[in-house]
């Protein structure tokens, strides 16, 4: 449904994202790791066109992304930090990003409901604590039941309880067949929600594969263990190239 | 487009920073006409406020509002629309909020009290400089990053147009002083939309007979048909040309 064609991204001299080659296909949840600044936000930024690479194409849907803007009809997108107007209030916002996509006349009203966002809907944007934003932007990304979900760090700065409603509501809309990419620290968590691991390390693609092979070429029986295993590989990679520059 | 533009001056008329605004200008327009009942003088005293301080005006309120308004600007980048409309809403609000703050806070006064040709072009020439600063405002803010840059670039264009140049320009006319300088001046003006401005104002008024031989060729210039188009033309390329840029830089600008 989505894919990454060798896309690559320099910030001034940074290499941020070297030859991206990734799909992503409908009915399959993926966990998108990496040490930070391995470039998983600029990758989903990239899939957002807020970002655009220096070579390399993304097609959503088999059509190319530059210039095109209706295909973020179908992304909901969580930020890994929302910034929103701080003089508007949740509800002004809730109306003005329904009124940006006019064609959409059902909403998914689950999440708002849950977080209770109708009770404070008269506060402004700017005296929300962190854990009561990144609320909005779950419930926003979820708000038009787009068919992909991007949800960058979805589950930092919520309490607890906030966690599992929103965990529960992934599982949920990943058993309705919805393409959904989370990137995230919490190890846990992507061991429950995903199926598919990707890691990317200094900008580039350690590994793509199912979490179940990850399994297997690590030769570790859990997820935590495997990571950490790969994390292991790239520091060697890394050591490795250090000392054939030094050569 | 209509519905980014709809929130972009809400947002922006809900800052009172529109308010406050209108009403200084309302306040010099009203001490101005207590002063003088002669409208030429009102208008040469307003001109001169307005010449300095509506591009200075525009030139910081619409940095700090593209700051401000950056994670509005990158909320509405992930939605469905077009990056061109979100440039335009934004730009739009804030030329409009600045010229309506001068239409009314100018305007009001000239309602209750008078107005000739001189007071109303002198209001088209608010209009245009606000235009032409928040362009230039908007290109320095998508140029940086960072917002005390932007604000100083857009200071650095305002000394420059209001205070620099026309010491750069005297001091041309000073060392060529022995050459015939009529034509060479009127380019100058010009290449200075401020300048421009002011040049357009005072050739409504007596004083011009003032200028000498260089008054009286603009004047003839001026109040040609071809003299108008050509200085009118020249604002609109100072309006268009730094916003185009800038949408260019804003249509390539990663968030």
């Amino acid at each position: 449904m989505i894919s990454v064609n060798s896309i690559s991204k320099k910030f001034g001299k940074q290499q941020v994202l070297h030859d991206f080659e990734l799909r992503f296909e409908a009915g399959h949840s993926y966990a998108v790791m990496g040490p930070n600044g391995s470039g998983k936000t600029t990758l989903i930024k990239s899939i957002l066109g807020m970002v655009l690479p220096d070579s390399g194409e993304i097609l959503v849907d088999g059509q190319s992304i530059q210039g095109h803007t209706a295909y973020r009809q179908q992304i909901g997108y969580m930020p890994q930090i929302g910034r929103y107007p701080s003089n508007m209030k949740i509800g002004q916002l809730f109306s003005m990003m329904k009124d940006m996509r006019p064609e959409v006349k059902e909403y998914d009203l689950d999440l708002v409901n849950q977080f209770e966002l109708e009770m404070i809907k008269d506060k402004a944007m700017g005296t929300l604590s962190g854990g009561t934003r990144q609320k909005v932007s779950a419930a926003l990304a979820f708000l038009f039941q787009p068919k992909v979900l991007i949800l960058d760090e979805p589950t930092a700065g919520l309490d607890p309880i906030a966690v599992e409603i929103l965990k529960a509501k992934i599982q949920k809309e990943r058993k309705e067949g919805k393409l959904i990419l989370i990137t995230s620290h919490i190890l846990n968590d992507l061991e429950e929600l995903t199926d598919q691991a990707i890691y990317l390390f200094e900008g580039e693609v350690f590994f793509n594969d199912s979490i179940e092979s990850l399994k297997e070429i690590t030769g570790e029986g859990r997820f935590s263990p495997a990571i950490a295993k790969l994390m292991q590989w790239t520091l060697k990679k890394k050591t490795s190239t250090k000392s054939l520059t030094h050569a | 487009m209509l519905k980014l533009l709809k929130y972009a001056l809400y947002d922006i008329l809900k800052s009172r920073f529109a308010l406050i605004y209108t009403f200084f200008l309302f306040l010099i327009a009203v001490s101005v006409y207590q002063i003088s009942d002669d409208l030429g003088k009102v208008s040469l005293s307003l001109m001169n406020i307005l010449i300095m301080i509506v591009p200075l005006i525009a030139a910081v309120f619409a940095t700090t509002h593209f700051y401000n308004n950056l994670e509005f600007i990158e909320l509405m980048l992930a939605q469905p629309v077009k990056r061109i409309q979100v440039f335009l809403s934004q730009l739009f609000a804030v030329i409009l909020m600045l010229s309506l703050s001068i239409l009314i806070g100018f305007g009001l006064p000239m309602l209750v009290w008078g107005a000739d040709s001189g007071l109303l072009i002198l209001l088209g020439v608010g209009v245009v400089l606000s235009a032409v600063f928040a362009g230039f405002a908007f290109l320095a803010s998508v140029m940086t990053r960072d917002k005390a840059k932007a604000i100083g670039v857009s200071l650095a264009l305002w000394i420059y147009f209001s205070l620099v140049y026309d010491g750069l320009v005297l001091y041309l006319i000073y060392s060529f002083a022995d050459y015939p300088l009529e034509k060479p001046t009127l380019a100058l003006v010009l290449l200075n939309p401020v300048d421009l401005g002011r040049i357009l104002m005072l050739m409504q008024l007596d004083i011009s007979a003032l200028m000498g031989y260089t008054g009286a060729f603009f004047r003839q210039f001026f109040s040609s048909n071809t003299g108008w188009l050509i200085a009118s033309s020249a604002l609109l390329i100072w309006i268009v040309f730094p916003n185009w840029i800038a949408l260019k830089v804003f249509g390539k600008r990663d968030f």
